[in-house]
């Protein structure tokens, strides 16, 4: 499997009324979004012109899920622990309803998120909305991995075994 | 998660404040369900979503979840998208399978439906159905829990055997279903305990 987390994939088409074949692209924006810092997108989103209205369809709500994952010889699923989430949905004016989801307590951070996700997948606005929002993010988020990625480096011990003389 | 195969386009907005709205209309079907016959104006922000009227819509937001089972009459089918996104429903194909039924059709027989065992009579299903009209002082007599005099309550738009399908409901106590009947905003409680002469 790619290593999609290191190298962000871009959209493979440009997305817009073909929802399904999107899929993938959606997918990694949701994430990108998903794991923004607040004040990143604060400010990329004050810098955002053209912000549409929306009406708010369901939150934005703060809740538990519930993650599983799988172990052992027979992979069987059990219950890892549970984690926070906000999660809100939007109609655009356009009619097109956007989702967002975030792995923590920040209702405007949500709701940002599915105004963007809508703002996306509208083929007029997807181009504006990846140069302001997307695109900045994924930069921020590589940098932050590179600049963890050379601390890491920086600080590496390496062992080495000592072949014992056996005779 | 994700909920697959709901078409966003059908999304209208649920309650205006969940939490509270939800207990609110909770309280009132509380009220209806203790003082039966008794008709209860709910008064909320809410936009009903054709074709549910408003008092059918706020009793599913607030008594539907994950853990039951709903079933949809033909009319009120379009409103299945609605009631996932917000409530995370799951429907039944079948009446007899379903804890809570949606119906703004002709009534179904009571039989058809489920009604619990001896053992576990509480898994009778709750029936919201919508109707022509509600009339407080209609020629029905009500007598049962709750009720310290006798009551009194007209409804239009019922089958015309509905008062026998209904004593055959109550005679199968603890076993049978509870009806919430709805028209507009204004809904009504008929418990199983409820005798119905007339």
């Amino acid at each position: 499997m790619p290593n999609r987390s290191k190298v962000p994939t871009p959209p493979a088409a440009a997305p817009g009324p073909g929802r399904e074949a999107a899929g993938d692209a959606r997918q990694e924006w949701l994430g990108v979004l998903a794991r923004a810092r607040n004040a990143d997108l604060q400010m990329l989103w004050r810098d955002l012109p053209d912000k549409p209205s929306w009406t708010r369809l369901r939150g934005p709500e703060s809740g538990l899920i519930m993650l599983r994952g799988r172990l052992g010889g027979d992979g069987r699923p059990f219950n890892l622990g549970e984690m926070s989430v906000t999660r809100c949905s939007v109609r655009l004016g356009c009619g097109r309803v956007g989702h967002g989801y975030v792995g923590r307590q920040d209702a405007w951070q949500a709701e940002v998120a599915a105004v963007l996700d809508g703002l996306l997948q509208e083929a007029a606005s997807h181009q504006a909305a990846v140069a302001g929002i997307i695109g900045p993010l994924r930069r921020i988020e590589q940098d932050r991995r590179e600049r963890a990625s050379r601390q890491a480096a920086a600080t590496r011990a390496e062992f080495f075994t000592v072949a014992r003389g056996e005779a | 998660m994700a909920m697959p195969g709901i078409a966003d386009a059908k999304l209208a907005p649920g309650f205006a404040d969940p939490g509270r709205d939800s207990q609110r209309v909770f309280r009132a079907a509380l009220a209806a369900m203790a003082e039966p016959g008794r008709i209860a104006t709910l008064d909320l922000r809410l936009q009903p979503t054709p074709p549910l009227g408003l008092a059918q819509s706020a009793l599913a937001l607030t008594l539907l979840d994950f853990e039951v089972a709903l079933w949809l009459d033909g009319p009120v089918a379009p409103a299945a998208d609605y009631l996932r996104f917000h409530t995370g429903v799951r429907l039944a194909a079948r009446p007899e399978d379903a804890d809570y039924c949606l119906i703004a059709g002709p009534l179904p027989p009571l039989s058809s439906f489920k009604a619990g065992s001896e053992e576990e009579p509480e898994a009778g299903a709750t029936l919201i159905v919508a109707v022509a009209g509600l009339l407080g002082d209609g020629p029905w007599r009500l007598k049962g829990p709750g009720l310290p005099h006798e009551g009194r309550l007209g409804v239009g738009g019922l089958p015309a055997d509905f008062a026998a399908q209904w004593a055959q409901n109550q005679r199968a106590f603890p076993r049978g279903i509870d009806l919430f009947l709805c028209a507009g905003s204004r809904l009504v409680g008929l418990p199983r305990t409820l005798t119905i002469e007339g």
